[in-house]
């Protein structure tokens, strides 16, 4: 008889559960072994707090009143909850403060997409520690991360989530004009991104044209070299943060799979600076992503620069299913 | 056995994938690819086949509405489809990169010649029945104009259902208008243009940033933008 679970949602039967359980185990090893400690918060918090992370991604999709009348939401990430948990507990604690987690987060799917509702992140955050050397730190610890689940031809995107913002009001775009630009360069619509520059009034083709070429621009060094050349005070700005994170990089050996990415737009409200996104060739999904939140915590009453990285656990998982069975098939 | 995560399927390397369009984009795709270099007489023969190997690239053969499915979940690297599949498929997370500006044709609102029902059950009725093959276009549109519609769903013909009393109007996608004028149809409001675009899966773009950028190029030259 079979008894419906909701859509989005799964049960994992041993098999799976044996190799997921090993790959968590040995991205904790990862995450332990450079000095974060392992956390656990509420998967249900109070909404208002969860509200403090702002932007869409982050508000919870699943909200519900509990018997004393309080509105409750279940977390849609884990660092809005981190951010909460330092300041109440640590808010005096010495800085930097590394630490990582292993959970579940909820959120709002399409329907019929497959899409999953409760989802398993595993991830770090780095309290405490301001570009770029925590940058370099959280994509360090990232790439271990990497290694550890053998994905070791992943990449790791690296963007700046200012850039466009900073541009656009250097550039004079302001209100609806500015959130459709942002929205069409987020989802790299560069037809609708083209048309909503050139309806723009006051913005020169020269303007409109540097927009429209940032967003392709992606690789090595040279990419930097590029930009330079392009127009902004913004790009000039974020070409510098950039490249001061990529120098340290290459400084600590860890450059080789860092591919910047000036087109790079995350959705979630809270990122500043630095932000990352992880690819493996063998899927076309995106396994994880993270970034420079230096502004959240002071919504929680602490000032402090952050930064940190989650990946979806099942998508690795898949990833280095296809990766294992890649290297059977071509034994270098 | 397999287990999907968030409908994830596996993208193999290798040459690159290019989801090319069957029905009324074909013709023009295939052309426009060999402007740029590609070669398609493979794909040009009477051969059933799907998917044909040329030069550094390989073509898949689908119908426009499956390509962002498949550039979506990076079975396919790059595509080529028309603009109102992706509106119709908003949500397909990829990256439209080109507007080749063939396969033109126009999203439109259309009735009976001379028959006032449209607007009739607006003010009557207070909504009109459309019938469509587009629902997301369509339920957007009146939306975006603050009409209240019933949407009827269809999937082939879409001209049969007002002629019948299915529906007030239809809201379909017309090239020369031909179809319409045959069944006694004609345009009431048009809706938007749409034409075919090039767009691209997530990582493909990211990781095979050289290739895809180069065919961008090539293609963007052939199509004289």
């Amino acid at each position: 008889m079979i008894h419906p679970i909701p859509p989005g949602t799964r049960d994992v039967l041993p098999d799976e559960m044996r190799e997921l359980r090993r790959l968590n185990r040995a991205l904790i090893e990862v995450f332990e072994a450079r000095g974060y400690g392992e956390v656990a918060t509420p998967a249900i918090e109070y909404d208002e707090v969860l509200a403090r992370g702002d932007g869409p991604a982050t508000a919870g999709a699943y909200r519900f009143f509990d018997e004393s009348g309080d509105l409750l939401a279940l977390r849609s990430d884990m660092t809005v909850p981190i951010a909460r948990l330092v300041s109440s507990r640590y808010a005096e604690a010495e800085m930097p403060l590394r630490l990582c987690y292993l959970a579940s987060s909820y959120r709002a799917v399409r329907p019929q997409r497959g899409q999953m509702r409760e989802f398993v992140q595993a991830g770090v955050e780095l309290i405490g520690a301001p570009a770029p050397g925590g940058t370099v730190e959280v994509i360090e610890v990232l790439e271990a991360a990497l290694d550890a689940a053998g994905l070791d031809r992943a990449v790791i995107g690296l963007g700046d989530s200012d850039l466009y913002r900073q541009l656009l009001t250097e550039f004079g775009v302001e209100g609806e004009a500015r959130d459709s630009i942002l929205a069409r360069l987020a989802s790299h619509d560069l037809v609708g991104l083209e048309q909503e520059l050139r309806e723009v009034e006051g913005i020169s083709d020269e303007q409109c044209a540097t927009c429209v070429a940032l967003s392709q621009l992606r690789g090595g060094r040279e990419v930097l070299e590029q930009a330079r050349s392009m127009l902004g005070g913004a790009v000039a700005r974020a070409t510098a943060r950039l490249q001061a994170t990529y120098d340290a990089l290459e400084e600590r050996g860890v450059v080789d799979r860092v591919q910047i990415d000036l087109g790079l737009l995350l959705d979630l409200g809270y990122y500043s600076g630095a932000i990352l996104e992880v690819y493996d060739p063998a899927l076309g999904h995106i396994l994880g992503g993270g970034g420079r939140y230096d502004e959240l915590m002071k919504r929680f009453g602490i000032d402090q620069p952050a930064a940190g990285f989650a990946l979806y656990l099942e998508r690795v998982h898949v990833a280095q299913m296809e990766e294992e069975s890649r290297r059977e098939r071509a034994p270098s | 056995m397999t287990f999907e995560v968030a409908g994830i399927r596996a993208k193999a390397d290798g040459p690159l994938k290019l989801a090319v369009p069957r029905g009324a984009l074909f013709g023009e795709t295939l052309d426009i690819l060999d402007a740029a270099g590609v070669d398609t007489s493979g794909a040009r023969g009477d051969s059933r086949s799907l998917i044909f190997e040329t030069d550094g690239m390989t073509l898949v053969t689908m119908r426009p509405s499956d390509v962002p499915t498949y550039v979506e979940a990076g079975a396919a690297d790059v595509g080529i489809t028309g603009k109102d599949v992706l509106l119709e498929q908003a949500d397909r997370a990829v990256y439209e990169l080109l507007d080749l500006g063939y396969g033109r044709c126009r999203m439109v609102l259309a009735g009976r010649k001379g028959d006032a029902r449209l607007g009739e059950a607006q003010r009557r009725l207070g909504m009109m029945r459309i019938a469509t093959k587009y629902p997301r276009i369509a339920e957007r549109h009146f939306e975006s104009t603050g009409r209240q519609i019933e949407m009827i769903e269809v999937k082939g013909s879409v001209e049969l259902a007002p002629l019948i009393g299915l529906g007030d109007g239809i809201v379909d996608l017309v090239a020369t208008g031909r179809t319409l004028e045959e069944n006694d149809l004609e345009v009431r409001e048009e809706i938007l243009e749409c034409t075919a675009r090039f767009v691209a899966n997530r990582v493909a773009h990211k990781l095979r940033a050289t290739e895809v950028d180069e065919l961008t190029a090539k293609l963007r030259a052939a199509s004289g933008g």
